[in-house]
């Protein structure tokens, strides 16, 4: 199912449990009026994964996902021939006559193992996915060149058996930690959206619609606790990932209210440093839910 | 006619980015059209996100565009004062201004020279002849001369003596424990080939893959830094730009820092080096004042370790360990406590200090003893000879 204005687009991605901001709202509807590329960057753990998840779902379309490493080849990304698939048929083939038709079988479909983005080019069952390249900033910078032709036409050369282009574009969605810059000439064919951490209303309304068991209270506590961790100077802030998890982790130990010793306590679920998880230790953890108890109560 | 009007809006918008210092083509502006069309013109913020999706494509672009927009679409008569709002922001665009008392305290420590100006490199007959003219013993001499006291031509024939050390650093074996494997995987193409021409070939080998570990640069170019970093901000551009370029590249990631961290990898990707510096120079509003060296590396940990360092990676700081902001942490517990943490995160910790220049050195001021007991090896780094040890040392 496609929809037909950024209001469905907003609402389709809610019913699969995602609540998006308007504006990537819009960025994701044009994408898919378009036809172009999605780049998305931002943050950990500000649901950039979960938003292919979310749009495989919504558009009953298969996710395939490619997670970039450093080393990423094009045998591993695209696709590769079975070479003892066809050692075992020269093999096999040796003594009969059918030489010729052997020499124009061997690099057919039948011998070629598709990979990822040969399989969203060329799905098996017809049905264009939703392919999502993952922190593309790992891979190399000369497979960024091969993703070109992909990209901009959604096509693939494979020496041997010509140029595969996809019936039906599938939906790309390439998401970078920006641990580098990818190449201008990759960002140039797609649109662009920087995904920033939700602010508290749509913390809320995710944490609502993801765990409908939570009590208000509690869940209002929550999620200003982890908002005033993300204004603290810490290593890694915590993203919505761990609002989840520590919400659940809260459930299961059938905390009603947060109180110091259950937030120290649960503390390696939102922060996985030793030092941010240090600095909140003793009177720190009492000083910020004093705080954020006056301010959700207060306001 | 609307449509028209939009178009033009679009355009002269586009035009008002592209002078903020935004690298856009016609091919977005066309996308934008075409995606405003799809988007529709009902809500404000819908065209903001549509413009935003089709004409920003860098993190750190967002809020020069958020500012553009802002002021534009509120009133696009306005693109006068638009552009005089603009122009001075397009120098410093991804981070915040820079507090105004670096510059004042450069220009008053250093009232003849503006800060970031470059030695002015000599006319290109010269430097030929001067190339030509450096006999074994006057390199032994340049080699043991203090970067600090060299006049301009010894200074750029040590840069380029230092260009040559570049491509040496990238020749070091590749970052495994002991000997690499002496075959890679089976490389089936190149046998199915010799199979094809012979009946019982032997399998052909793919060369293992070999990874250089990655080398990030922190460089102190506050005001006694200066003239070292410069130097090693050379060294590093030969490594980023090397000639003829190698198979294999590590990752090198350049940072420098005076009263604050800057990146700096994308600038030294100019191929000239004098070219490049000069950008960093303009990117870079604390060159010559003070150091926060706690507060940098601590940005540095915070910001970027997670995104630059494995844990084969080498990160060589260069300062003096002098921090300004030692006022406030006598004890420099701050400073100790960022440089383990930088320490646990990468393989080694090469500290490059100038001052170990002087034959009696002792740690005494209290930045350098605390950063002393933290680094993997403490080291020289004010003439050429103590690079090249440097780069000897990288190497093994």
């Amino acid at each position: 199912m496609r929809p037909d204005s950024i209001d469905a687009t907003l609402e389709g991605l809610r019913a699969q449990g995602y609540v998006a901001p308007r504006a990537l709202g819009t960025v994701v509807f044009l994408a898919l009026r378009l036809g172009r590329p999605l780049f998305l960057e931002g943050e950990p753990g500000t649901g950039k994964t979960e938003l292919a998840k979310a749009l495989a779902g919504l558009l009953e379309r298969p996710l395939i996902r490619l997670q970039c490493y450093e080393g990423l080849d094009l045998a591993a990304a695209a696709y590769e021939w079975n070479y003892a698939r066809q050692m075992v048929e020269i093999k096999l083939a040796q003594g009969q006559e059918s030489r010729e038709a052997l020499a124009r079988e061997l690099f057919s479909r039948r011998f070629l193992i598709a990979r990822p983005l040969l399989q969203a080019i060329d799905p098996p069952d017809g049905r264009a996915p939703v392919l999502l390249i993952d922190e593309l900033d790992r891979a190399d910078e000369p497979f960024e060149a091969f993703l070109l032709e992909l990209l901009s036409d959604f096509q693939l050369s494979i020496p041997e058996l010509g140029v595969i282009r996809a019936a039906e574009p599938p939906l790309v969605l390439l998401t970078s930690n920006r641990t580098r810059e990818v190449h201008d000439a990759v960002k140039r064919r797609c649109l662009y959206h920087w995904l920033d951490f939700p602010d508290a209303a749509r913390e809320l309304e995710i944490l609502r619609l993801r765990l409908p068991g939570i009590e208000s209270a509690l869940a209002q506590e929550i999620v200003a606790v982890v908002q005033a961790l993300r204004g603290m100077d810490l290593y890694k802030l915590p993203g919505l990932a761990e609002t989840l998890e520590w919400s659940r982790a809260l459930l299961e130990l059938n905390a009603l209210v947060l109180d110091p010793a259950t937030l120290t306590s649960t503390l390696g679920v939102l922060l996985k440093y030793q030092d941010d998880i240090a600095r909140l230790q003793g009177s720190e953890a009492a000083q910020l839910l004093a705080r954020v108890r006056q301010e959700t109560h207060g306001g | 006619m609307a449509a028209d009007r939009l178009a033009e809006n679009v355009m002269h918008f586009g035009r008002v980015l592209r002078q903020a210092g935004l690298p856009l083509g016609s091919d977005r502006l066309l996308l934008a059209l075409e995606a405003l069309r799809q988007s529709g013109l009902t809500r404000r913020e819908d065209f903001k996100a549509t413009l935003a999706a089709t004409l920003v494509d860098r993190a750190e672009h967002r809020a020069l565009f958020e500012q553009a927009f802002h002021v534009f679409w509120r009133d696009p008569d306005l693109l006068g004062r638009v552009m005089a709002m603009l122009l001075p922001r397009a120098e410093g665009r991804a981070s915040a201004p820079p507090p105004p008392e670096n510059r004042r305290l450069a220009e008053a420590l250093f009232p003849q020279a503006p800060p970031g100006a470059a030695p002015p490199p000599p006319p290109a007959e010269q430097r030929l002849e001067f190339d030509a003219a450096l006999s074994v013993s006057e390199r032994e001499l340049l080699r043991r001369k203090d970067f600090e006291t060299m006049s301009p031509a010894e200074w750029q024939a040590a840069r380029r003596l230092l260009a040559r050390l570049g491509p040496q650093l990238l020749e070091r074996r590749p970052s495994r424990r002991g000997r690499p494997a002496p075959r890679g995987r089976l490389d089936w193409p190149a046998t199915l080939r010799a199979q094809a021409r012979q009946d019982l070939a032997p399998p052909h080998w793919r060369r293992p893959r070999e990874r250089l570990a990655p080398l990030v640069l922190l460089a102190d170019i506050s005001g006694s830094m200066e003239r070292y970093s410069r130097m090693l901000l050379h060294l590093a551009h030969g490594l980023a730009n090397p000639q003829p370029r190698p198979a294999r590249l590590p990752r090198i990631h350049c940072f420098v820092f005076g009263t604050r961290l800057t990146p700096i990898g994308r600038l030294l990707r100019q191929r000239d080096p004098d070219l490049a510096l000069a950008a960093v120079s303009q990117r870079v509003a604390d060159w010559s004042g003070g150091t926060r060296l706690a507060a940098s590396l601590h940005a540095f940990n915070r910001d970027w370790a997670r995104r630059v360092l494995t844990s084969d990676a080498t990160v060589l700081l260069i300062s003096d360990g002098l921090d300004s902001g030692s006022e406030a942490d006598p004890g420099c517990q701050q400073l100790a406590l960022e440089a383990r943490r930088l320490r646990l995160s990468c393989r080694r910790l090469l500290w490059l200090n100038p001052l170990l220049r002087y034959e009696g050195f002792e740690p005494r001021a209290a930045g350098i003893r605390a950063l002393l007991p933290e680094v993997s090896r403490h080291l020289p780094a004010h003439n050429l000879a103590s690079l090249e040890a440097l780069v000897e040392l990288l190497c093994n």
